[in-house]
């Protein structure tokens, strides 16, 4: 009896000690990310407050940087990266949706078994060869029909963050279409649609939330990108891109390019740069959240 | 659960045995090494450099010959762009000499300088001439390397071979965007220039005095290093770059400035306009004998060989 009591005592301990390390390991993640945030925000945050404070909106909506004068504006750089992230949206996801519908209900076993695993490479290809990538063959062809003198461009980095997310969006969408239910399609061909009519009438609109989520992601792999676009935008000290063949400084390869030198307050105006892309992360992030949200209720 | 106490104590005690005896070797073998490393830094020393470096050979073994009782710490602040090859030359000069401890904070020149008068540091860093206000007969300087900066542009461009420093500080602040304006053929000029933080930089500008040309201009490119600078000029025939002397090579051409071609030696005499020594400054009483052991090793066979690495201009040939 008394044997048995300690036996029971012994297992109980036994599973509070392994809840306990299992709690652990589920709290790594969620105390790296407060622990991210407060540092970012407490340094990025420190310059705009106290004495000689920097200007917030002066920060935000300037168009130079150049720390040796205290100058620091990021606007630019907001737009650099926004404009090189739609941009590789608007080219990228067509692209991905389609293959991903090719692979997904038209192409043979064959074209599928070489087509899927290309594309897995992608995703695998380190950021710094797609910049390499981007400095030896997108750059110099640019160049030839620019009418700018160079062809470091938002133009060149658009191309490249096209590649980097298509992976993304062709097997977050490939999955998407291949979990839309087949008596959609049966029902749609047996009404007489064509092949096509079904895909895009029938097929797509019900996989959408799935090719959202695929988009948002996307966006948030071509926004955080910082090697491969550092090789390739240019990165003025000034400026807005007023077109596609611009030089364009994006927020990352700005924090990049000067962190491992930088001290005082260049270094916090480069945190608070952190801070900047941070939100817009979180924004999509957000926007995920609620995406998939909205695809449980279903 | 008596058992798993036992085996977590057994296991502690275990694990502090290891470190203990991991110290133990670590140490001995930190030792092992450094004796080592110096009797090979002596051999090769003699062996290396029979004529032309005695003066260096005899520095290093003087420094040798002490070592066994060189300890303490020396403080050596200033400069950021010898950070690297003061870096090495610490790594190296640490291992020859366990007792001693070199602390380096980079803070520009001009502060190093200033710690080294006010007596805050034992040895002051500078990667430019010491300034006439600067200048004291007390205050001793030992120049350990030389950097230069190369101006490049691409090999297809045959129409300019020399530039001057006006005409640099026009291009980098954007008042001559035009080849034709320096004697090439027509075409934009594709500006490339380096990181705010870089050492490159602040050197470049400030020896062609870009400051009062009123900064680089907003259409220059940046890279984040001689090798990307390098990579950019090569792919572009309109470009213009400037990269430490090292990073010259067969994609790329060096343009004379002022009609001075760039090289090391001419680096050296101070005839090529776009080159700065790299100093250390000092008073024979606030050095300690540490601090001129590490001054010896600086400008030894060792220490050059650090300059080396990091793309610096030898002071011993």
């Amino acid at each position: 009896m008394d044997r048995n009591l300690s036996r029971n005592v012994k297992r109980d301990v036994w599973e509070k000690i392994v809840e306990g390390i299992f709690l652990i390991c589920a709290l790594a993640g969620v105390i790296s990310v407060i622990a991210i945030i407060v540092f970012v925000f407490y340094k990025g945050l420190h310059p705009f407050f106290g004495e000689d404070a920097y200007s917030f909106w002066d920060f935000i909506s300037g168009t130079r940087w150049a720390p040796s004068q205290n100058v620091y504006g990021v606007f630019y750089m907001i737009a650099g990266s926004v404009l090189a992230t739609a941009g590789a949206i608007i080219i990228g996801v067509p692209i991905g949706v389609l293959t991903a519908v090719f692979i997904a209900e038209m192409a043979p076993k064959g074209a599928v078994r070489v087509i899927k695993p290309a594309i897995e490479l992608l995703a695998g290809i380190p950021s710094v060869l797609y910049g390499a990538f981007g400095l030896g063959v997108v750059v110099p062809i640019i160049k030839e029909i620019s009418p700018m003198v160079q062809g470091q461009s938002l133009l060149a980095v658009i191309i490249v963050l096209t590649i980097m997310i298509l992976p993304t969006i062709v097997s977050l969408s490939e999955s998407a279409i291949r979990a839309v239910p087949k008596s959609y399609r049966e029902a749609s061909l047996g009404l007489g649609a064509s092949k096509i009519q079904t895909i895009f009438k029938a097929v797509l609109p019900a996989a959408k939330s799935g090719i959202l989520s695929a988009t948002v992601l996307g966006v948030g792999r071509a926004i955080g990108e910082t090697m491969a676009v550092m090789m390739i935008a240019g990165n003025p000290t000034q400026g807005l891109p007023n077109s596609i063949w611009s030089m364009v400084r994006p927020l990352t390869t700005n924090i990049a390019m000067e962190m491992s030198y930088a001290s005082g307050r260049q270094q916090e105006m480069l945190f608070a740069t952190g801070v900047i892309l941070f939100i817009f992360i979180m924004i999509v992030n957000i926007t995920l959240l609620k995406l998939t949200n909205k695809e449980g209720d279903k | 659960m008596r058992k798993l106490a036992v085996m977590a104590l057994a296991g502690i005690m275990t694990l502090g045995l290891a470190a203990c005896g991991n110290g133990n070797e670590s140490t001995e073998a930190a030792t092992k090494a450094a004796t080592e490393a110096k009797t090979e830094a002596k051999t090769e020393a003699k062996t290396e450099a029979p004529t032309e470096a005695k003066a260096e050979t005899e520095a290093a073994e003087g420094s040798d010959t002490a070592s066994g009782d060189l300890s303490g710490t020396v403080i050596i602040t200033g400069s950021t762009s010898v950070e690297k090859i003061l870096n090495d030359m610490k790594d190296e000069f640490e291992a020859l000499n366990p007792d001693v401890k070199i602390e380096y904070t980079g803070s520009g020149s001009s502060a190093g300088i200033t710690d080294t008068k006010s007596g805050t540091n034992n040895i002051g860093a500078a990667s430019r001439e010491l300034k006439e206000e600067e200048k004291e007969d007390a205050l001793k300087t030992e120049v350990f390397a030389y950097d230069g900066i190369a101006v490049i542009v691409n090999p297809a461009n045959t129409g300019v071979t020399d530039i001057t420093e006006e005409q640099l500080a026009d291009i980098y602040s954007g008042k001559i965007t035009n080849w034709s304006e320096v004697g090439g053929e027509d075409g934009d000029i594709f500006v490339v220039s380096r990181e705010e933080s870089s050492g490159t930089r602040s050197a470049f500008e400030e020896l062609i005095g870009l400051e009062d040309a009123g900064g680089l201009a907003g259409s220059a490119s940046v890279s984040e290093g001689n090798g990307p600078v390098q990579a950019a000029v090569a792919g572009n025939e309109n470009a213009i770059g400037y990269v430490s002397f090292s990073f010259i090579d067969d994609t790329v051409k060096p343009l004379t400035v002022g009609g001075v071609e760039a090289t090391a030696e001419l680096a050296k005499s101070g005839d090529y306009p776009l080159s700065r020594p790299f100093l250390f400054c000092y008073y024979d009483d606030k050095v300690t004998d540490a601090g001129k052991a590490f001054l010896d090793f600086a400008v030894s066979a060792d220490g050059q060989a650090c300059v080396d690495t990091h793309g610096g201009i030898r002071v011993d040939k």
